[in-house]
């Protein structure tokens, strides 16, 4: 326990101090994106990693907690804060209520099931124009702020985002650890040991699901803000999936394993520019490479990796002295 | 009387987008009887039957016929290929690895297909001219009555091999149950194989007869892919009727909303009902029993 507490307060000295010989510049922002991206895995590894329930359908509720706050600060004059409490609420009820019939499902038909869902909010933000502007997406959204202080440059925004980031993170720590988290985990092992042992699962899947689906509804809304201009194409489908590949990436069932899959598949597109398209591809040979190779993600293949390589290496220094 | 031509106009060119439909949910249903996998990559072989068939005819200068089969024969070995290197070192596989592989693969083939042939959407000619044919107030073009024509063709092609060849009953047998199947002398592998080979081989001849039609381009696969699932769920996973009759109240509901409510939520009314069936009926509409929640 105590050195989870030391490894949090690390990771948390580390963000804070990054952007600092960075000084507000373009790689600032991409941070401000693996913090939102790191949330939105992190979420969904609850539900995925932890309680062993697929979700192909995050960016939905990303994309409501956009268009949400996006929608009622723009068009009916709420202040940003005040929307995206609103806007959390909503999406807890909307989500608690889906968990029920979708959770239900299990396999390829809780994957089919929230792909719906996802394919469904996607084509809602497109078609009602009035609201939403359609496929030209919503501007002028405005800026969160604090009294006087109004986050409009990227290192303003880096903080921001990286206060909720952390908050979620130490939330999720504790929660993983909790009665709760290991309920969960019983459930992902067999559904019907963790009934026999006294676990509501039906109920649980369906808070899981919420609270992931409420964490990316309030990413959605810092999202809004921080961009001041969104649309649906950043809620489709494929970025569904792209937040799987983070969380596959990254590691099923660990927290930090999150954060470094949406750290690597955020800077991945960055450094592959040059090529443009070819990122798709590289994408998807993760995917499968990942699957194969390394089911347990980074987080247990780096370690498992370096020991593979360590003893060579060792050796090969003692021949060269 | 106008309003009565144009429902009738909806439900012929519902009903043929239905038969394509039921062509990609009879392959969806094929891989997942004899493997338990739901390939979430099938849009893409429908994808690849459509623009490879493009490929051959203008890059290559094939006739029509030959540029159909050599389309068809390609994405049939892409199918063993997919099952060769991303189903097979999979051993003791959850679905969620199988999910997660078949993801992959779709996003590898989308992303090369564009690499090689670019991001246009492009249309094929259709097999018969396009000279309009009017039945009952409404118009039906050549192309429909093919896909009528080919749709009828694979699924009793198909009823025919699982009924009365040793290789279909032995797939068959597998679907039933592995184990006892294998214990008899089947090789469960080779079936699983076998069943990737026809799988591809049927989603990809609905690529290409739908080509025509609809144009088609890299990304096409996912929503076809995607239509193709919902039909088979209608159908209960299964090979026979439930999914062609599925398939059908799909395309026809679809191009019905889409018609006479909104063409922009054409896509929305499928997925609807998706999860309509999911919540309601996950056995499938049309069987009778209990099945468990898978």
């Amino acid at each position: 326990m105590r050195s989870d507490r030391i490894k949090f307060l690390a990771f948390a000295l580390v963000v804070l101090l990054l952007p600092l010989p960075l000084s507000g510049g373009y790689l600032t922002n991409v941070l401000i994106f693996v913090g939102i991206n790191g949330v939105l895995a992190l979420g969904l590894n609850l539900l995925l990693g932890y309680a062993g329930q697929i979700s192909l359908g995050q960016a939905a509720f990303f994309g409501l907690g956009a268009y949400g706050s996006g929608v009622l600060t723009t068009q009916f004059g709420f202040n940003p804060w005040v929307a995206m409490v609103v806007v959390a609420l909503c999406v807890a009820l909307f989500a608690f209520a889906l968990g029920f019939p979708v959770l239900r499902l299990k396999g390829h038909y809780l994957a089919m099931a929230t792909l719906g869902v996802g394919v469904i909010a996607n084509i809602a933000f497109n078609e009602t124009v009035d609201l939403t502007g359609g496929p030209s997406g919503l501007s002028g959204i405005p800026n969160l702020a604090i009294g006087t202080l109004t986050f409009d440059s990227d290192l303003k925004n880096y903080y921001l985002v990286w206060c909720f980031a952390l908050g979620m993170i130490l939330l999720s720590l504790n929660l993983v650890n909790s009665r709760f988290g290991r309920a969960l985990r019983a459930i992902h092992d067999s559904e019907v040991a963790a009934r026999v042992m006294g676990v509501n699962a039906r109920l649980m899947k369906v808070q899981v699901f919420t609270l992931s689906a409420v964490m990316s509804a309030i990413m959605g809304s810092l999202y809004c803000h921080v961009m001041t201009f969104i649309s649906p194409t950043s809620f489709g489908f494929s970025f569904s999936v792209e937040i799987l590949t983070m969380v596959v990436i990254g590691g099923l069932g660990s927290v930090y394993g999150s954060i470094l899959g949406a750290l690597l598949l955020t800077l991945l597109p960055e450094m592959l520019r040059t090529f443009q398209d070819y990122d798709i591809i590289v994408y998807g040979l993760l995917l499968v490479t990942m699957t194969i190779y390394m089911p347990g993600g980074l987080v247990e293949g780096i370690p498992a990796l370096f020991r593979l390589i360590m003893p060579t290496k060792k050796g090969s220094e003692v021949g060269n002295a | 009387m106008e309003l009565l031509n144009q429902v009738t106009q909806f439900v012929i060119s519902g009903l043929a987008t239905g038969s394509i439909y039921a062509l990609i949910g009879l392959s969806f249903a094929i891989i997942f009887n004899s493997t338990g996998i739901i390939n979430f990559a099938q849009g893409e072989f429908v994808m690849l039957g459509g623009v490879l068939t493009i490929f051959s005819l203008n890059v290559l200068q094939l006739p029509l016929a030959a540029a159909i089969v050599a389309a068809v024969a390609v994405t049939t070995v892409i199918g063993i290929l997919f099952e060769r290197l991303a189903i097979r070192p999979l051993k003791n596989a959850t679905p969620l690895a199988l999910i997660i592989i078949t993801i992959g693969m779709s996003i590898l083939i989308r992303g090369v297909v564009m690499l090689l042939w670019g991001k246009d959407t492009q249309a094929l000619p259709a097999f018969s001219g396009t000279d309009p044919i009017t039945v009952a107030g409404a118009t039906l073009l050549p192309q429909h009555l093919w896909i009528f024509g080919v749709t009828v063709m694979v699924i009793v092609g198909c009823r025919l091999f699982f009924n009365h060849t040793i290789s279909g009953k032995a797939m068959r047998a597998c679907s039933f149950n592995r184990r006892a199947a294998n214990l008899v002398g089947i090789s469960v592998g080779r079936m699983v194989l076998f069943s990737f080979v026809i799988s591809a081989a049927v989603g990809s001849l609905a690529g290409v007869i739908i080509a025509p039609l609809t144009m088609t381009a890299y990304d096409v696969g996912v929503m076809l892919g995607l239509k193709g699932f919902c039909a088979a769920i209608m159908g209960g996973m299964g090979s026979g009727l439930g999914t062609v009759l599925g398939g059908l109240i799909l395309g026809t509901l679809e191009s019905l909303g889409a018609g006479l409510i909104s063409s922009g939520y054409k896509d929305a009314i499928a997925f609807f009902i998706l999860l309509l069936i999911l919540f309601i009926r996950p056995q499938g509409l049309f069987k009778k029993g209990e099945t468990e929640r898978v």
